[in-house]
């Protein structure tokens, strides 16, 4: 990993949405986002992300993704590595998820760190990755991995940050990686 | 602030490797880089436990997730599968991040350990590594393990300790912080 330089902290206190506006461009070809006490208000929310090409309007652009995640409840009565068809997209305009059927209990939460490549890129399509750790709402501990691309070649210089449904808390970092 | 580097512990044929300072509410994000990972006892498994501030010993209560891709040198394998020897439910064990390594002397185990705001004191306390190692069952075979879970403690946790399920080690392990 190269080194980052942390650019803005966003902090969501029962928020609907956390939307980052600045500081995406053509200064770094590597931004990272890192997520720490993601905790909905609404039990099995799934958290998610969308990107919004520059001059346009609307978190709404095409995306590409797979999705599969290992889980293991606390009572050992199941576990599985399994693709999931629920949060892939095939050139959807929905939010990613990230983290799927999160716990709202009190000490129920998810963490991860998102990787979005090159987004002013002009000639590409924009990949990214990620991997989430979460307490899921039957009490089981999930490592959520998606990836894909969003499938413009225009600049992207926002991205926004949500559950499927009602407000959460956290807090997002981005860093550009050099 | 950025990624910055806290503390490197250099073990040589040591039987832990202890983070006792160091990890507080100063960064959101603690990574672990481990590098040249060699165990002396052909055959066991690279792991850490956490403690909790003001608590003693290395045994707080996990749940967590194992799968691995591994493959063969002789051409055994390849696959990908689920582990259900290396995760845990609720338990109090050492949370393995390979298998079975071996202590030849140009075996060796690398990779990453992140784990998520130690210092909050209202949620459990997520993790995830991705390690590679020279594994030793019948024949020599490498071995790509996938560990993720949560420190099911809403206490801070300001220790971390590494060990081998047996025998001693050596190998680096720097302890950065992010935010």
């Amino acid at each position: 990993m190269g080194i980052p330089t942390l650019i803005s902290t966003s902090t969501a206190s029962d928020s609907s949405s956390i939307d980052i506006t600045s500081g995406i461009d053509s200064t770094y070809d590597e931004y990272m986002f890192v997520f720490t006490d993601i905790g909905p208000a609404t039990d099995t929310a799934h958290f998610a992300f969308q990107a919004n090409a520059v001059g346009e309007s609307d978190f709404d652009e095409y995306i590409t993704s797979t999705y599969f995640y290992a889980y293991h409840a606390e009572d050992d009565g199941e576990n599985s590595l399994t693709y999931n068809t629920n949060s892939d997209q095939a050139q959807g305009t929905a939010y990613q998820h990230l983290a799927d059927y999160i716990g709202n209990g009190a000490d129920e939460s998810a963490a991860g760190v998102l990787h979005f490549f090159s987004p002013s890129s002009t000639t590409y399509v924009k990949h990214f990755y990620s991997r989430f750790n979460m307490y899921n709402a039957n009490a089981q501990t999930a490592d959520r991995y998606a990836a894909g691309y969003i499938n413009t070649t225009s600049a992207i210089d926002e991205i926004s940050f949500k559950m499927s449904s009602g407000n959460f808390d956290g807090v997002i970092q981005m860093y550009g990686i050099s | 602030m950025a990624m910055t580097l806290i503390t490197t512990n250099t073990s040589s044929d040591a039987a832990t490797s202890d983070f006792t300072t160091g990890i507080d509410s100063t960064y959101k994000l603690y990574i672990f880089k481990f590098i040249n990972i060699n165990p002396a006892t052909t055959g066991q498994d690279f792991g850490f436990q956490v403690n909790v501030a003001g608590e003693s010993d290395y045994n707080e209560v996990i749940t967590s997730t194992s799968f691995s891709a591994w493959y063969g040198e002789a051409g055994s394998g390849p696959s990908l599968a689920y582990d259900t020897a290396k995760d845990q439910a609720q338990g109090t064990g050492f949370q393995d991040l390979n298998s079975v390594q071996s202590s030849d002397a140009d075996s060796g185990m690398a990779g990453t350990l992140w784990l998520f705001n130690p210092s909050n004191t209202t949620y459990v306390k997520h993790f995830y590594a991705v390690t590679t190692s020279f594994t030793l069952d019948a024949t020599p075979n490498h071995n790509n393990y996938y560990i993720a879970g949560y420190v099911n403690v809403t206490g801070a946790i300001d220790e971390i300790q590494f060990k081998y399920s047996s025998g001693n080690f050596d190998g680096i392990i720097s302890m950065y912080g992010v935010g």
